[in-house]
């Protein structure tokens, strides 16, 4: 039973209290180019999961109390949360540099291009 | 069953001479004492058998001392109160307990499953998976029975329980688990901080092997220095003990669940109102597992004799309730531990032996056997036993490490055993919550190892055996603990006490003692007792490739009973170590799952039984339905009216005449469920256009809309009628079950996806009460009410909307219809819903208005041929598939769904498409779900082109009417189906257009 905290309104409970919402980051192409999403890239988007082993990034929302949705970084072997942020944000740099294998490549271009939470 | 006297004449520390407590098992009536278990007291009663083993049926008597006991489950309690697989080694006696063995049929002494035992060549390992497989129709009626009948545990209670049970969430500093020598010290020191401390054990009494150890803490005996310790926390103002409580289970970021048994040991406690379990939820900042250890079996030939039990329960018959577990017994052991049960025996006045498979020892426990004249015989193991509803004799072979065979033996008359084969840290708690642990050669066992969460573990439980240096980590421990939640906690100065206990000699791994004779003939050298699972068993496996400690598990069910393996597990990697050449860190352990122990439903359901269950939602006018003679059905949470039948008619003509009261004059129906979310901002229309497939940013102020929802693989999720109250405000309709996931998915749109949108979402399903008023009367009907607004065809015409008053009653009216009739949706604040309610069945009165139900509601669509999401739909189903491609809009460039709806695989011709179905047989109804197949046969497999999805008799028509969706639909209007039906009867039916009447839509446009 994971111990969640809400980055929104601060509110801190078992994970029945929340809705744990999948992956983090999963870009949806069409709200950017409808016109020119492939059948591969809508397939990536809708199927396509990181599972990582250790450090991953997922979504959450505060079920029982502020509603909101919001970003928790967890590894997944130690089940340990190291940062809870906000749900337009990106993780602190620190984590996104030690992110590994599919999540490395994903922050690459955020790291150079000096974007973080 | 010997009527020798078996209760000592002195000793038994939990024992209260004074009190004597009648019980009955299996309706015999006997008598124990206060503080006696039934084990203890059932053997002081010179009875040795206590149950039939699961699948062979063998007799069977105690083993253990208390939680890992496997063999002796009863049930306990009569009638409603009964509960089954309770271990009679934790059952604590009271006046007129009844206890039942179980598992055995007619009677314990005469067992007509025993002949099991005679074929058990035919019932070997992995014999479910062999034996049943075919042939396949025998498997429900036969197999399925059988197996149910002679291999079941205990029987289910019947009728309501009448007792109470409660939940209870605690955080806590430190939570101890254990409350033995090392759990106190540890306690004892993390509360000197001022820590917030619980403990729990679950015995009824603290102080854990404490009286079974030897040595001493200051001059005290072991127990003496913890009960001293255990009445300093019990005064404690910030530590809590709690007994009679099992740590069931440990989870991520330590969360615990604490099952307390509360009044079971005493029913005057239950009959004051106490609850009779209580479940603690325990959020703990450290936890320190000092869960002690658990002794493991040997594996000898027809170990599991009644008589035959750990020297830990031996030791604890004598010393805890002065019952003798025989007259002449034989310790057989691979370590120096058990040389304390063979003078706690000898001492009791028990003739004793000792039989240890090492070839030499030098301990200080050996040396004082030998010199209290105890006939002590190394490098030895039992190879036989005899008897068999209880031990009359063993026989003994010499053995040395390894040896599998017997070269000489000789025969020792003794009336049970008392066997140990080393302790294994119980490990159970460690593990649930991904505890790595280690192989430690000195215990030929596992112990803790590295864990993520905040946990340590103490004592026997970490694999510590020695009392001084049990004490020693265990203070450190509980200091750390407090430590790490207070890291400025000062500790008063810890005096290490004076501890002297006898220096001992490694133990020897034994795995197998070999056996007179072929062991797998006639001899059974039990791993597993509760499961049946024996040496030979687990080496099959190995034999027959199921090299996997976990496939060996599964195939031999070997750790599975309810024990979870207790005793067995580590045994039981020894013989597959040997089986298979690897050693056993090698191999690996099985996972440790929760719970710990069984626990019971009562206590995870805690108060949230019968009321309140499950809330119940009612609408505003609920008790009027009620009234009114209402059967009702859930959708949801909500109870609503199905049909009202309340003059005596049968349901069907209550529904018709419902029905014909739509068609012909007017119906009201309550659709107050109904969900209402209202979505309100300068975005609002942008953010529909992307949520709906079709355009709502066109849709005129007073106007209402029909739109469909997909999620994004392109399946419809929902639909309903959104209305434009304001150029910036729409109020949306969803299906009344889909009101909260609905309103929560455009949050989590508006949340994550589109965040630029200045867009509220508001969900104000129970604020409004809403009726339909529906049938050719229907503007009469809103005529008599008063309105303030003009509500002529021509001024109010239908999909659009008003707000203004009915009479007195504030009023949102909405001109759509789920009918195909003239219609008129009533909202009103839902404090005001009864009152307009029974206005509208009031002026409706002599207009003939009938209320109908939801029964009559879905007929009265599908006669129109108007879907609903969750009937004509299943979550694989498009827009496309039910023919609504005309509210897919080909002009918005996004919306939730779109991209997926491209996707090759949900344009291909094999799609199941959305078709009206009449049958051939007017009268005859299909049953709602009934698939359709491309060719008929004798028997399934048949294959099938698609099914019903609504199918009802219609009165309107005098016929049936059905949906369905079948493979490449429309293509095949006029081509006439088969549905194959129970009872060998195939229904055909004709594939026509789904609107079944008014075709043109003209009835709800006048």
């Amino acid at each position: 039973m994971l111990l969640v905290h809400c980055p929104v309104c601060g509110a801190e409970g078992d994970e029945t209290d929340f809705h744990g919402g999948g992956q983090a980051h999963v870009r949806r192409p069409a709200t950017h180019d409808p016109a020119n999403v492939g059948d591969a890239a809508q397939g990536e988007y809708l199927f396509m999961r990181h599972n990582a082993r250790g450090l991953h990034f997922e979504r959450w929302r505060c079920d029982r109390s502020c509603g909101k949705w919001f970003h928790a970084a967890r590894d997944t072997v130690t089940m340990e949360f190291k940062a809870f942020y906000g749900i337009t944000e990106l993780p602190p740099r620190a984590l996104m540099e030690a992110a590994t294998g599919e999540w490395a490549a994903y922050f690459k271009d955020k790291l150079a291009a000096g974007k973080s939470s | 069953m010997s009527n020798k006297p078996y209760r000592l004449a002195q000793g038994g520390s939990h024992i209260d001479r004074t009190q004597r407590v009648h019980f009955t098992f299996d309706g015999k009536p006997l008598t124990g004492f206060a503080g006696d278990t039934l084990a203890s007291a059932v053997m002081a009663s010179g009875s040795r058998l206590f149950g039939r083993s699961f699948k062979y049926h063998r007799p069977r008597g105690i083993v253990g001392l208390g939680s890992e006991e496997m063999n002796a489950l009863v049930g306990v309690g009569d009638g409603a109160r009964h509960e089954p697989n309770l271990r009679a080694t934790q059952v604590e006696l009271f006046d007129g307990l009844h206890a039942v063995s179980q598992n055995r049929w007619p009677s314990l002494t005469f067992d007509v499953g025993a002949i099991n035992s005679r074929f058990s060549r035919f019932l070997p390992g992995g014999f479910y998976y062999k034996t049943f497989m075919w042939p396949q129709s025998f498997w429900k009626h036969v197999y399925e029975p059988l197996i149910r009948r002679s291999a079941g545990l205990g029987k289910a209670p019947e009728g309501r329980d009448p007792d109470s049970y409660e939940q209870i969430h605690v955080h806590c500093d430190v939570l101890v688990v254990g409350g033995g020598l090392a759990g106190l010290t540890a306690a004892k020191a993390a509360a000197a901080s001022g820590a917030k401390v619980l403990l729990a054990d679950e015995n009824p009494e603290l102080g854990g092997m404490g009286d079974l150890t030897a040595g001493s803490i200051n001059g005290a005996c072991v127990i003496d220095h913890a009960k001293v310790i255990a009445a300093e926390l019990l005064d404690a103002d910030n530590a809590h003990v709690l007994r009679r409580s099992t740590v069931v289970g440990h989870w991520h970021h330590n969360y615990l669940m604490i099952f307390e048994r509360v009044g079971d040991h005493d029913p005057a406690l239950l009959a004051s109102g106490a609850p009779r379990h209580r479940l603690w939820k325990v959020r703990a900042k450290q936890v320190i597992m000092a869960t002690g250890a658990i002794e493991r079996p040997i594996a000898f030939a027809n170990n599991d004799r009644p008589g035959i039990m750990l020297a830990s329960a031996a030791s604890a018959l004598v010393e805890r309730y002065g019952v003798a577990p025989g007259v002449n017994g034989i310790v057989f052991t691979n370590n120096d531990n058990a040389y304390l049960t063979a003078l706690s025996l000898k001492k009791a006045g028990i003739t004793v032996r000792v039989v240890d498979s090492r070839a030499r020892a030098d301990g200080t426990l050996i040396e004082r056997t030998k010199s209290e004249g105890i006939e002590v015989s190394m490098g030895s193991v039992i190879s036989a036993v005899e008897g068999s509803m209880g031990v009359t004799g063993v026989r003994v072979a010499a053995y040395r490490r390894g040896q599998g065979r017997v070269i000489t033996e000789r025969k020792i008359a003794c009336d049970f055993i008392a066997m140990s084969g080393g302790f294994n840290p119980a490990l159970h708690l460690w593990c649930h919550n991904g505890g790595k642990i280690k192989f430690d050669d000195g215990l030929q066992s596992f112990r803790p190892d590295q864990h993520h969460d905040a946990v340590m573990a103490v004592g026997a439980a970490n694999g510590t055996m020695d009392v001084a240096a049990t004490v020693g980590e265990a203070q450190m421990a509980g200091e750390a603990a407090a430590k790490a939640v207070f890291p400025k906690a000062r500790f008063p100065k810890f005096k290490s006490p004076e501890i002297k206990e006898p220096s001992r000699a490694p133990l020897e791994p034994l795995w197998f003692a070999p056996a007179t004779g072929k062991y797998n003939e006639g001899n059974k050298h039990f791993i597993d007792f509760q499961n049946d699972v024996t040496v030979a068993d687990l080496e099959l496996a190995q034999r027959e490739g199921y090299e996997s400690v976990e496939h060996t598990k599964r195939y031999t069910t070997f750790g599975m009973a309810t024990d979870q393996g207790k005793t067995s597990n580590i045994n039981g990697l020894g013989v597959v170590s040997e089986a298979t050449g690897k050693s056993i860190p090698e191999i690996g352990v099985t996972t440790f799952r929760p719970p710990y122990s069984p626990f019971s439903f009562g206590s995870i359901a805690g108060v949230l039984t019968k009321d309140l269950f499950l809330p119940v939602r009612c609408t505003p006018a609920y008790q009027w339905h009620v009234d009114r003679g209402a059967t009702f059905e859930p959708v949801g949470q909500w109870r609503r009216a199905y049909t009202y039948t309340g003059n005596g008619e049968d349901r069907q003509a209550s529904i018709n005449r419902e029905i014909l009261a739509v068609r012909h004059k007017v119906g009201l129906l309550d659709a107050s469920t109904l969900g209402k979310i209202e979505i309100k901002g300068p975005d609002a229309a942008e953010f529909l256009d992307r949520i709906y497939t079709n355009t709502f940013s066109t849709l005129k102020v007073g106007k209402c809309r029909y739109g469909l929802m997909m999620n994004e693989l392109g399946f419809l999720t929902d639909d309903g009628v959104t209305v434009r109250l304001a150029e910036d405000h729409f109020l949306m309709h969803t299906t009344s079950g889909g009101a909260d996931r609905i309103a929560a998915w455009l949050e989590e749109w508006l949340q994550t996806e589109w965040t630029q949108y200045k867009v509220f979402v508001t969900p104000v399903t129970e604020q409004w009460a809403q009726f339909a008023i529906a049938g050719p009367r229907a503007r009469n009907v809103l005529a008599k009410l008063a309105p303030d607004f003009d509500i002529s065809h021509e001024a109010f015409p239908h999909m659009s909307f008003r707000e203004g008053k009915l009479g007195a009653y504030p009023v949102r009216v909405f001109r759509i219809s789920f009918s195909g009739e003239q219609s008129y949706e009533v909202a009103t604040p839902a404090n005001l819903g009864r009152g307009l309610w029974d206005a509208i069945m009031d002026v409706g009165q002599e207009l003939g208005i009938e209320p109908y139900g939801t029964e009559a509601l879905h007929v009265l669509r599908a006669e129109k041929g108007f879907i609903v999401v969750g009937d004509e739909t299943d979550g694989t189903t498009t827009p496309i598939d039910v023919g609504l491609d005309g509210l897919v809009s080909k002009k918005k460039p996004d919306f939730i769904g779109k991209r997926s709806l491209e996707q090759s695989y949900l344009k291909g011709p094999y799609r199941k498409q959305l078709v009206g179905l009449l049958t051939e047989e007017a009268s005859e109804v299909l049953p709602d779900g009934a698939y359709a197949v491309r060719v008929v046969k004798d028997k399934p497999p048949m294959e099938m082109i698609g099914q019903v999805t609504s199918s009802y008799y219609s009165p309107t028509l005098e016929r049936s009417i059905a949906m369905a969706l079948i493979e490449n639909g429309r293509a095949r209007m006029g081509e006439t189906l088969s549905f194959p039906v129970e009872g060998n009867k195939v229904i055909r039916a004709k594939i026509v257009d789904p609107v079944f009447y008014d075709k043109e839509g003209v009835r709800q446009n006048v």
